[in-house]
């Protein structure tokens, strides 16, 4: 069922104010899959995902959901659709892990409708789901940062929706809680279908988790496709200005970027002919 | 009989934290509910003349109570209505402005909103001589145009905040040195609507002057508590609120306009109250605890504010003391309190 949801961003152009940060992109959210999004800092990445997630509207061009204009659909119904984790979002003091999962119900609920039996049973899976159903009564801000990650990805379970975006959802977190919570989101995309869409800045984590990569350069889409594809040397020195070696990674096969600095390099570094051209 | 009990299936720690969180949030709240209440009493039973519980309610029902009825029924009830709604709408507007901007000090009497409600209020009467409904009406105009320039004004890509808060302070500033101008150049002999005017004060309260604002509360309050569950999401930020279906700029709207009249009422009919709005949503937060809608805590502890402030100001003290004297001896410490809690924590609000 989540297999029909589409979500395609038309020829957009992004900015804030005068500036343009993302000119005429086009990009197509595979279905059912998980897509990483990945690209050197102020690439405009985090940029394309609020104009996915209908928080900011193109200049020109548009985000279609399901065929229609998502900035001409309702923001509730869209986000019955669509869930999205910003990279920092902010809790209020003293709020309960209990409370601020339950706010992810908030799309489902009328103005004055009560409690349901399908709000509590979201939360309750949400909660499992994230490891977090020990934490139900503590308080947010006492939590620590990985715990606190985990819960406001609870929230965003909670809300069902077959489509989930997040904004670096490894930020702030030790290596052990990062591929927890990318597990988690493979579960989830294995389980239910659920389409993913996230910002990485890891490109091996990206890499191995993601079925579509997509990789921006300066507010461009440079490439996109099985990580396979798209992750080679060359891409890593256009979008980074870094040389690298890319090699397989022997737990899952996929590939995986060793950068190549100035220091530390025991073997003389492969001549990379076609890369020169690039160089900064 | 025991298994009886076992058998029955028990609530989830989910649900069991939730439902006390619930109850205890209801608990404080009917709590303060029945403070107020036992307040608005007592003004209405204390004074120069006590009268007990029984007269004031007959007076209350309307019947003739001799003596009581134009004690009770003239002075103190007009008095203590004043005080229960203006308190109740500094508080749920203040704490409204407070959630939005996700900072205590973004409290509408700090950032000029109700300096602009006086500043045209004191020019209208003072200056202009006009009569109480045109007075509230020049009060609210300028409450929402102050509130417009200052939005304006610190409208950069939509961000709001800290830049917002310190130009308000200095629009409060400029718009009190208007009331203060006005009222030195006013007839000595004024010296009530002066001090109203100075610190808000509920001396000289008519029907005249509590009746609209009855009418804008009934009206404003179940408005912005309409909007309590998109306000109380917004605190999460925009992205998140937006991503949750909230229509984030037309909820800030709404509540902005609701919450700028009702202080503009309020501020009409009482005067600039000092640090209700201010100290209220922080008190009922401590009152009630996090995780819910601060809304109508902080409009009973608002009411809760200027009832006792006002009769503690009539009667504590030798002399008689507005009620606003009496708030803003409260309202001030906190204030600096804030400011150098805030500063220790990073110098940047």
């Amino acid at each position: 069922m989540t297999d029909s949801h589409t979500l395609v961003a038309e020829r957009v152009s992004l900015g804030y104010g005068d500036r343009t940060v993302v000119e005429g992109l086009d990009l197509t959210v595979p279905p059912g899959r998980i897509t990483a999004i990945v690209g050197a800092n102020a690439c405009g990445k985090s940029t394309l995902l609020r104009a996915l997630s209908r928080l900011l509207a193109p200049s020109q061009g548009q985000v279609v959901l399901d065929g229609k204009a998502v900035h001409t659909q309702p923001t509730k119904a869209v986000a019955r659709t669509m869930g999205l984790l910003p990279q920092s979002p902010l809790a209020p003091e003293g709020i309960a892990v209990a409370d601020l999962v339950a706010r992810g119900r908030s799309p489902h609920q009328r103005m004055l409708s009560r409690w349901a039996v399908a709000d509590e049973q979201a939360v309750e899976e949400a909660l499992g789901l994230t490891g977090t159903s020990d934490l139900v009564d503590r308080a947010v801000d006492e939590l620590s940062g990985g715990q606190r990650q985990r819960v406001w990805i609870a929230m965003a379970l909670a809300q069902q929706t077959d489509i989930l975006l997040l904004d670096e959802p490894t930020t702030y977190l030790d290596i052990c809680h990062q591929i927890e919570v990318l597990d988690l989101l493979t579960d989830l995309n294995r389980t239910r279908g659920t389409t993913i869409v996230m910002v990485l800045h890891d490109l091996n984590l990206a890499a191995r988790y993601a079925d579509h990569l997509v990789a921006m350069c300066g507010g461009r889409l440079l490439a996109g496709g099985r990580p396979e594809d798209v992750l080679t040397a060359a891409t890593v020195e256009q979008v980074f200005g870094l040389r690298s070696q890319v090699v397989a990674d022997p737990v899952s096969g996929k590939p995986m970027v060793l950068p190549i600095g100035r220091h530390h390099t025991s073997t003389p570094s492969p001549a990379h002919a076609h890369a020169a051209p690039h160089a900064r | 009989m025991s298994t009886a009990y076992a058998t029955r299936p028990s609530p989830s720690p989910l649900r069991a934290g939730r439902r006390r969180r619930v109850a205890s949030r209801r608990r404080a709240a009917a709590l303060l509910g029945v403070l107020v209440l036992t307040l608005f009493a007592l003004s209405l039973m204390v004074g120069q003349t006590f009268y007990g519980p029984g007269e004031v309610w007959r007076v209350v029902l309307g019947q003739d109570v001799p003596g009581a009825s134009f004690t009770v029924g003239t002075l103190r009830l007009p008095r203590a209505v004043l005080g229960l709604v203006a308190g109740a709408s500094l508080g749920i507007a203040g704490v409204t402005f407070q959630t939005m901007l996700r900072n205590p000090l973004a409290s509408p009497d700090i950032i000029g909103i109700s300096a602009g409600a006086s500043a045209a209020a004191v020019v209208g009467i003072v200056v202009l001589r006009v009569d109480e409904a045109l007075v509230s009406g020049m009060a609210i105009v300028a409450a929402l145009v102050t509130a417009l320039v200052i939005y304006l004004l610190a409208y950069r890509d939509g961000v709001l905040g800290t830049r917002l808060i310190l130009i308000g302070i200095g629009i409060a500033a400029m718009l009190d040195s208007v009331v203060a101008y006005v009222i030195v150049r006013a007839a000595a002999w004024d010296l009530q609507v002066a001090m109203r005017w100075l610190t808000g004060s509920l001396n000289g309260a008519t029907w005249g002057i509590v009746l609209p604002l009855v009418v804008a509360a009934a009206v404003l309050m179940p408005a912005l508590l309409a909007q309590s569950r998109q306000l109380d999401l917004l605190q999460h930020g925009d992205d998140t609120a937006s991503a949750l279906g909230v229509r984030v700029e037309r909820t800030r709207l709404t509540v902005i306009v609701a919450a700028v009249a009702l202080i503009a009422f309020a501020t009409a009919a009482a005067g600039p109250i000092a640090f209700v709005a201010f100290l209220a949503g922080p008190i009922a937060a401590r009152v009630v605890g996090a995780g819910g809608s601060l809304m109508i805590p902080a409009a009973l502890t608002g009411a809760l504010l200027v009832l006792a402030a006002d009769l503690a100001g009539q009667h504590l003290f030798g002399t008689r003391y507005p009620v606003g004297v009496i708030t803003g001896v409260l309202g001030a410490p906190y204030l600096v309190y804030l400011l150098i809690r805030t500063n220790r924590a990073g110098g940047s609000l």
